[in-house]
């Protein structure tokens, strides 16, 4: 169960944009006619891309309408779920995974690295205005640890000169690829030695 | 060790293409009209002669499980939905499934969708794995247009459709009645048992939930028959599975191999062994995060099955195996890991929610040595409070990494504790909730 803050500034008016709602239709077909309820959660991520990554509380109003369910209800998943963010976030969303099998292998000194370079505290956009970062629950990568996600991509097998390097072509607005920064060939077994995995602070 | 020839995921690491036209060639979608025409009764059968037990973690029988969904079709469709939400701490097979060996998935979701009546199919993915599910969407498209799934799949005459439906990141989304409520467009909070989802599951309608690797081995199971995944492995703990090898070994890994393989074999064999040696380790979470960890000592001897390691107070769970070495402060490890299920619990029941979040705060004050000896006695009565009184596992999940914990490493923990309470006036401890009661002269 998440914690989170509506954001204190809301757009007035919220509608699916031509495209989207294209993909609702598609969507709908997807579940029985009676359940159209079960669409709420597509429904949200397609109003999250839309809005900038976010969904505003008008947002939610419009899919309660739409697919004739209680407002509350509505409200009610977009609160519980954590990828729904319901406040603005960068357009570089990092996602920092912690959980033990990361923190063992140096997650903390990411997270180090995000109060440094992106902003000091977590969910703050920062000062250029294109990233934000926070810390999030096992990503399931951990055979590839440590590792973040920025949007859609995970980075995976990170250490401190490589996650630099990262947020230093995001901040340009220039992303370096996803994948694996030690060079293997997904989760394969590797012949060198890792070089991650000191103590952690 | 495995056999190269009995591996049944060849293409674990994407070193042959993940494409239809590639996974053909490793002889997925061979014969499938010819299985399925056998029948349900003998797919069911196999599956029950191989003595597959689910990999989700619970370790159930898959045929047995099968066998209980209604015989005829009734008023009410069947569904079929497999759980591909994966984020338990330390697993990160089932990724490597949808990403590389789609269409072993796909397969097992034809055949298994018809052994148990069923016309649809959801797959449940986490939200985040949004690469993975694009891929898994393709890899459905291209099974649609080699008509293998769709009407008449295959040409056995059977009507099959898979739709995915993505998660949001909630952990708690991985337990089978809870992952129901969420595609029903509710916040996912478990169901109470019975009625099994086998008879009322999906919109009340009779269903039936596996986890990916479960299905994904089902077409090789039938292809080369129940006998042979049952060679493999040990009585009642038979075939191959995927191990997870995280943490502090020197080049952590994914690796398909038999059931019942030694733990050390595991870790020195594929993943190169422990950081700093084998001496060096200190304790060893076997099956992901819900489990409780063992002491070098076990892990000397132990082999990897749900059986022997439930005879050690464990379990195999999702056999994502957290290798902590010396180096670690074992404390703050399992403190975050009680940070996770904190943060996870859905907060339907109390014992859950509260205990949850309390089992944290003791644990970092152990962590930051300012907890008392009594401390450890509420610790481990907390987690006896969670244990079996919660509507799903999930409070048992948490609560058996702290008393193993409390198992295996009782010493470490009363050298970090006090005798007298050290906070006896208010101070600015976030974690303390009952901080007024210390207030009060008669605390």
């Amino acid at each position: 169960m998440s914690l989170k803050k509506v954001h204190n500034e809301q757009p007035k008016e919220f509608k699916f944009s031509a495209e989207n709602l294209k993909k609702a239709e598609d969507i709908l077909k997807k579940y029985p006619e009676k359940n159209k309820k079960s669409a709420v959660m597509p429904f949200l991520y397609l109003a999250q891309k839309q809005n900038d990554n976010w969904i505003p509380l008008a947002a939610m109003k419009y899919i309660a309408n739409f697919l004739s369910m209680p407002y509350i209800a509505v409200y009610e998943v977009a609160t519980f779920y954590s990828m729904y963010n319901l406040a603005p976030v960068g357009k570089h969303f990092i996602q920092v995974c912690t959980t033990t099998p990361c923190l063992i292998r140096g997650a903390d000194k990411i997270v180090k690295l995000c109060k440094e370079k992106i902003s000091s505290k977590e969910n703050v956009i920062s000062e250029l205005g294109n990233c934000s970062w926070m810390e999030v629950e096992c990503l399931g990568a951990c055979v590839s640890a440590p590792m973040i996600q920025i949007n859609d991509d995970y980075y995976e097998d990170l250490d401190e000169k490589s996650v630099k390097e990262i947020f230093d072509s995001i901040i340009k607005d220039k992303p370096l690829k996803p994948g694996s920064y030690r060079g293997r060939s997904n989760t394969s077994p590797e012949k060198n030695k890792a070089s991650n995995g000191e103590k952690h602070a | 060790m495995l056999k190269k020839e009995d591996k049944i995921f060849k293409n674990l690491y994407n070193e042959f293409g993940w494409e239809i036209e590639n996974a053909i060639k490793r002889n997925d979608w061979k014969d499938t009209k010819k299985i399925i025409s056998k029948g349900r009764d003998w797919i069911i059968n196999e599956v029950k002669t191989s003595e597959l037990r689910g990999r989700g973690g619970a370790g159930f029988s898959t045929g047995l499980k099968w066998s209980f969904a209604p015989k005829e079709l009734g008023s009410r469709p069947h569904y079929l939905v497999i759980n591909a939400d994966e984020s338990e701490p330390g697993t990160c097979k089932d990724r490597d499934i949808l990403r590389f060996e789609p269409q072993k998935l796909i397969e097992g979701c034809l055949i298994a969708g018809f052994a148990v009546n069923a016309h649809i199919c959801y797959i449940y993915i986490r939200g985040e794995y949004f690469n993975e599910g694009k891929r898994l969407q393709e890899a459905i498209n291209q099974a649609y247009k080699n008509n293998f799934i769709g009407k008449n799949a295959c040409g056995s005459g059977w009507d099959f459709d898979i739709h995915i439906h993505y998660g949001a990141g909630a952990y708690i989304c991985g337990e089978e009645t809870a992952l129901l409520e969420s595609i029903e467009g509710n916040k996912g909070q478990p169901r109470l048992k019975p009625p099994f989802p086998a008879l009322v599951g999906l919109y009340g309608c009779p269903t039936i939930v596996n986890n990916v690797e479960t299905i994904a081995v089902v077409p090789t199971i039938l292809r080369r028959g129940g006998k042979w995944f049952a060679s493999i492995g040990k009585p009642k703990n038979t075939g191959t599975k995927i191990f997870c090898i995280s943490g502090n070994v020197n080049s952590p890994c994914n690796v398909e191999e038999e059931m019942g393989i030694p733990l050390k074999e595991l870790i020195e064999k594929h993943a190169g062994g422990v950081i700093g040696g084998w001496e060096n380790l200190q304790a060893v979470i076997p099956g992901g995060s819900s489990m409780p960890l063992l002491s070098k000592n076990i892990c000397d001897t132990i082999t990897m099955d749900f059986d022997s390691l439930i005879e050690n107070k464990s379990g195999l769970g999702t056999a994502g195996i957290i290798v902590i070495n010396k180096d670690q402060d074992i404390i703050s490890c399992m403190a975050r890991i009680a940070r996770f299920y904190k943060h996870e619990s859905c907060g339907q029941c109390t014992p859950c929610r509260e205990g949850a979040g309390w089992m944290w705060r003791i644990l970092n004050r152990v962590e930051k040595r300012k907890a008392t000896f009594s401390d450890i006695e509420l610790l481990s009565d907390v987690t006896k409070q969670i244990e079996g009184h919660t509507i799903c596992a999930f409070g048992e999940g948490s609560a058996w990494p702290v008393q193993g914990l409390l198992r295996h490493f009782r010493k470490e923990i009363e050298s970090r504790c006090r005798e007298e309470p050290l906070i006896k006036k208010k101070t600015n401890n976030p974690y303390l909730v009952d901080q007024h009661l210390l207030e009060n002269k008669n605390a």
